[in-house]
């Protein structure tokens, strides 16, 4: 086994995904079906191969240091669950 | 033949020639989806309204005297990945279901300036990952060839609305081959452009090294035409490329005499239906019959291609879709009590199956201890199937093979085994991963009547070449095309 | 025992541009909240970044500045993380390969120069607001400051005492503000500070068990919680107990750090490349190009003044520490020829009025030609030294010319020896005690006589004619 349920859990902590019991069973059985697919990759000896992060070889491209127009305060919460007409409003966020 | 079967470049000659209207045309389009999409399901989004508007617009102008361009008054259904000022943009996800984006996504921009008309949104598999448009939190859209069967996806709404004649063109979004298998699916022409051709902004992303927009069209022509309306550098992508755009149409030359295609024997393996291996026979010699020289060759790292691919698609996509949080413009759950549980129970309930697992998997494949393992590894895999690529084009114009190893399954038959899922877009995987441009045609049909289709791949931006043997091969075996036989 | 004290200063600038570091709203400082914001910043589903150069021409000053490297090859990675105020729940940084590596910022330490390495410095991009509304049960996002510029630079542990921690960041601001590159004012946030502090017994080569400390909001506030923080592991060791890695909040009333255990559930930043972005390269010919816009910075302005001007080592360190105090300085010798007394006027009385109205030299009415004029003015004997400070401040307050306050005021010095005479006539005449004690050898009764007589013309009388008038005619 590759991920236990354990790291399932973690891992769904670090994603911020509640998964419930069943659901945990169920990915633990399916990321390891994944992941034991996956390691295949692992015949092959990448020693000194560039990883590619990027298909094209692009470099340096800039946008001018120039303010333009901002987005209207109407679309900035045209979307919002929940605003105050100034902010977006979440649960109080607790300081230490 | 009805006005909404026919394609772009037809509708403009009658445009031209000022024997319909944009109205007219659009009116019809609508007509059709009335009759249909009830059973099909392409669309998540319609724009009736906005179109006819455009549609009385563009008619105006034409009166006035203005020159009609290619795709002026033409209807085009856009996947629902793209965004669309004051048009919901759903992905097809619960996160996003009521999401009205501010902002248009670089492509509409282009298409507004080309003046087509916008039908609608079209379905996809939840945020574009899947290959069956079955992960939708607005239903599966069905193959108008067999409503029981898939259209292939993530773009089957944009290719089902075509093959329906639901529309006259679409865009799709390709990462794996989210245009080339619902393409071949339905029987209809999908290109996906070289990484860089097309601006991917506003396309809401997937992964975001692998992503880019391309033409669904009914024949090769249109899908030429499209490509000049959104091709192009774009100031807001930096990973867009600042190169030279040709005129695709130039491209659409019926010869291939002397064009050498390369056929990687790995593509025609295991796992692929007899069907579709004597399919590709049958195209290597249409192809040789035409004046092309076919030869096997081998592209030794595709079998790491699927492994490669769900490592870095799902490791990008986990950080893509991190943003929806529930704080800003998607989906919030009511119950949470404190910060912690708004993200968890947001995320959990605004995310389907699909979405969930892939963001797990690219989590994991990011996190402290594994990157080197999966994330890296893949990437250095990446460049060796790259190389395969460079290597195979010194020699050879276009790489042929099918687009998929099957023709359309049956809905559902899929859909409980993930993997089995991820293997069978292994025809397409390794083009995405090398970044080249790459189209899928009619190739024939099976014993059931379902389309087969094949995929020829070319040179980092040299769509041309590949345009003109899809052209070549698609006027060779006009004659034996069909439609789809869904009645209205 | 005694123990050695180990710190390391990780500080973040906000550059200056015009505008954002991945997209094209405004950099302004404030702003109604969610005014200066679009989908890019937003984190809109859909959007891209697209670098600012002058970020990275920015970046590339502050590092040369620092006596850093700038990498040839440098890329942008993106750190994943939740946070209501970081709308892609990932921050764009730069991980592995930042554009600036291996510098150093000489400072003094009890006379003496000592060389704190910098390790790199990198790019990133800010985060938004938290409004905490007290007693809602809710937070309030304000995205303004998302993808504001920044740079973090980040020392070597090469600080033994709070005080040369302090010394460091004071250095630090003054050459990020001699190459303007950012405004440098820790009230506005644009530049923070957080340290890592550890003991370790004398003699030690192995740093101890360290602790992070946050949220110091001001350069005292850093002296005062890294030497709160000695005292605090100084007593945990001496006791025998072990100091905890952690994260350590400083509460500037209270003058404690507190741990902010809790809120620190183990971090994965899962960094990994931007797809988004390209990479940088960047060429010799470019290096030179930003070289050359360099300013003279603190250290080789110190000692041009020192060498040229003449000044006391104290004096140039104490001017040049300042970007705004040299400039003032070097206009105003414009003007007047004698540095010292420039510079006792500039740390006097100017630094005295910034101090008391909490003002930055910029937002300073007086201009440097101004007190040079007002200088000349002492010399020539139009106004005394001390009736010089009573125009400076109305100069400070009203930023009018020297010569129109004194015009307005009245405040001309008396040097008519005629009009003076008379006057020193009648004190004489009016204190025959004082005069009787001056005869018996008091030397003291004079200083009493001239008071009269400062008196008498409101401070405006010459003092030297005063003198030798009140000797002649007693």
């Amino acid at each position: 086994m590759i991920i236990s349920k354990n790291d399932v859990e973690h891992v769904a902590k670090l994603a911020r995904l509640e998964v419930s019991e069943e659901e945990k069973e169920e990915l633990t059985g399916q990321l390891n079906n994944i992941l034991d697919y996956v390691s295949k990759m692992n015949k092959i000896d990448t020693n000194n191969i560039k990883p590619t992060s990027h298909v094209l070889h692009l470099k340096n491209v800039f946008r001018e240091d120039v303010a333009k127009e901002n987005l209207n305060r109407e679309k900035v919460f045209l979307n919002a669950p929940e605003h105050d007409g100034e902010h977006f409003i979440v649960p109080q966020v607790i300081e230490s | 033949m009805k006005l909404n079967e026919l394609t772009a470049h037809e509708l403009h000659e009658k445009l031209v020639g000022k024997e319909v209207s944009a109205t007219e045309i659009t009116k019809t389009v609508y007509e059709r989806i009335d009759a249909v999409e009830g059973k099909v399901n392409s669309y998540v989004t319609l724009t009736r309204e906005q179109a006819i508007a455009q549609a009385n617009e563009i008619d105006h102008r034409i009166k006035n005297g203005e020159t009609v361009t290619p795709l002026m008054g033409i209807p085009i259904a856009i996947k629902d990945n793209m965004c669309t000022d004051g048009v919901k943009t759903t992905c097809s996800s619960k996160m996003l279901a009521d999401f009205v984006s501010p902002y248009n996504a670089t492509v509409m921009n282009k298409l507004n300036t080309a003046g087509t008309v916008m039908i609608g949104k079209t379905n996809l598999d939840e945020f574009a990952m899947g290959g069956s448009t079955e992960t939708s939190y607005f239903g599966t859209t069905h193959n108008p060839w067999d409503l029981e069967r898939v259209p292939g996806g993530s773009s089957g709404g944009s290719a089902a609305a075509i093959a329906a004649d639901e529309a006259i063109i679409s865009l799709g979004s390709d990462t794996g081959g989210s245009i080339r298998q619902p393409a071949s699916f339905c029987g209809i022409v999908g290109l996906k452009p070289t990484y860089g051709r097309v601006s991917r902004y506003g396309l809401v992303a997937f992964a975001s090294s692998l992503d880019q927009i391309g033409p669904i069209t009914k024949d090769v022509t249109d899908a030429a035409l499209v490509m000049n309306a959104i091709s192009g550098h774009d100031a807001m992508d930096s990973t867009s490329a600042n190169v030279d755009v040709p005129d695709f149409t130039k491209a659409l030359i019926p010869d291939v005499k002397g064009m050498k295609i390369g056929v990687p024997k790995e593509y025609l393996g295991e796992g692929v239906d007899q069907e579709v291996a004597d399919n590709i026979q049958q195209s290597i010699k249409q192809f040789e019959a035409m004046g092309a020289k076919c030869e096997e060759i081998s592209l030794p790292n595709t079998e790491y291609a699927v492994s490669v691919y769900y490592i870095i698609a799902p490791a990008e996509a986990s950080s893509n879709l991190a943003r929806f949080d529930g704080v800003r413009y998607t989906y919030r759950a009511e119950d949470a009590n404190d910060l912690m549980e708004l993200y968890c129970k947001s995320r959990s309930q605004g995310f389907g199956p699909e979405v969930k697992r892939r963001i797990m998997i690219g989590t994991y494949a990011l996190s402290s201890g594994y990157y080197d393992a999966y994330y890296k590894k893949a990437q250095q895999v990446r460049t060796l199937i790259k190389q395969d690529f460079e290597k195979a084009f010194e020699t050879y114009d276009v790489i042929l093979s099918p687009t998929s190893p099957s023709a359309a399954f049956k809905i559902g038959e899929k859909a409980s085994d993930p993997l089995s899922m991820y293997l069978s877009d292994i025809c397409t995987i390794p083009v995405n991963l090398a970044g080249i441009p790459s189209i899928s045609i009619p190739g024939g049909y099976n014993a059931a009547g379902m389309p087969i289709g094949i995929q020829l791949m070319g040179k980092a931006f040299d769509e041309n070449t590949i345009l003109r043997a899809a052209y070549a091969f698609e006027q060779n075996i006009k004659d034996t095309l069909k439609r789809a036989p869904l009645k209205g | 025992m005694e123990y050695g004290i180990v710190i390391g200063l990780e500080v973040h600038a906000e550059l200056k541009t015009k505008s954002k570091i991945f997209c094209g709203c405004s950099n302004e400082f404030g702003g109604q909240p969610n005014t200066h914001v679009c989908p890019i910043c937003l984190g809109m589903p859909g959007v891209l970044p697209v670098l600012n150069k002058s970020v990275l021409e920015f970046a590339m000053k502050a590092g040369m500045a620092i006596n850093c490297e700038i990498s040839r090859y440098s890329k942008f990675d993106r750190k994943n993380y939740f946070y209501p105020d970081l709308p892609k729940a990932y921050q764009i940084s730069q991980f592995d390969l930042p554009i600036c590596k291996d510098g150093y910022i000489d400072i003094d330490v009890e006379g003496e120069t000592k060389r704190i390495r910098v390790n790199r410095i990198h790019m990133e991009e800010d985060a938004g607001k938290l409004v905490h509304t007290e007693g809602y049960g809710s937070s309030a996002v304000d995205v303004n400051r998302c993808g504001v510029p920044l740079i973090e630079i980040v020392s070597e542990a090469d600080m033994r005492s709070p005080q040369e921690a302090y010394e460091y960041l004071t250095k630090l601001k003054s050459i990020l503000e001699y190459t303007e590159v950012s405004d440098c004012k820790m009230q506005e946030g644009s530049l923070r500070c957080d340290a890592n502090i550890s003991l370790r017994p004398k003699g030690q080569e192995e740093f101890g068990i360290r602790a992070e400390l946050k949220n110091m909001n001001s350069f005292k506030g850093v002296l005062k919680g890294l030497e709160y923080e000695v005292k605090r592991q100084t007593e945990i060791l001496e006791s025998g107990g072990e100091v905890v890695q952690e994260t350590r909040r400083w509460d500037d009333e209270k003058g404690v750090t507190s741990s902010m255990r809790g809120k620190e559930e183990a971090h994965d930043y899962r960094y990994f490349p931007d797809p988004d972005l390209v990479p940088i390269e960047v060429d010799e010919e470019w290096i030179q190009r930003i070289k050359d816009e360099l300013p003279e910075l603190p250290d080789v302005r110190k000692k041009r003044l020192i060498e040229e001007d003449g000044l006391p080592e104290y004096d140039a360190g104490v001017i040049t520490a300042s970007k705004g105090l040299a400039v003032f300085y070097d206009e105003c010798m414009k003007g007047y020829h004698n540095s010292k007394v420039v510079s006792n006027w500039i740390m006097g009385e100017l630094s005295m009025y910034l101090n008391e109205n909490n003002m930055e030299i910029d937002e300073c009415k007086i201009a440097p030609a101004q007190l040079a004029e007002m200088l000349k003015l002492i010399d020539n004997g139009t106004i005394s030294g001390k009736i010089a400070k009573t125009v400076f401040a109305e100069m400070f307050a009203s930023g009018k010319d020297p010569e129109v306050i004194i015009k307005e005021k009245g405040l001309v010095q008396i040097s008519d020896e005629g009009e003076l005479a008379k006057i020193v006539e009648e004190v004489i005449a009016n204190n025959p005690k004082s005069v009787e004690d001056y005869h018996n050898g008091k030397e003291k009764a004079v200083g009493f006589l001239v008071g009269q007589i400062m008196k008498a013309t409101r401070g405006k009388a010459n003092p030297a004619l005063v003198n030798k008038l009140l000797k002649e005619k007693m």
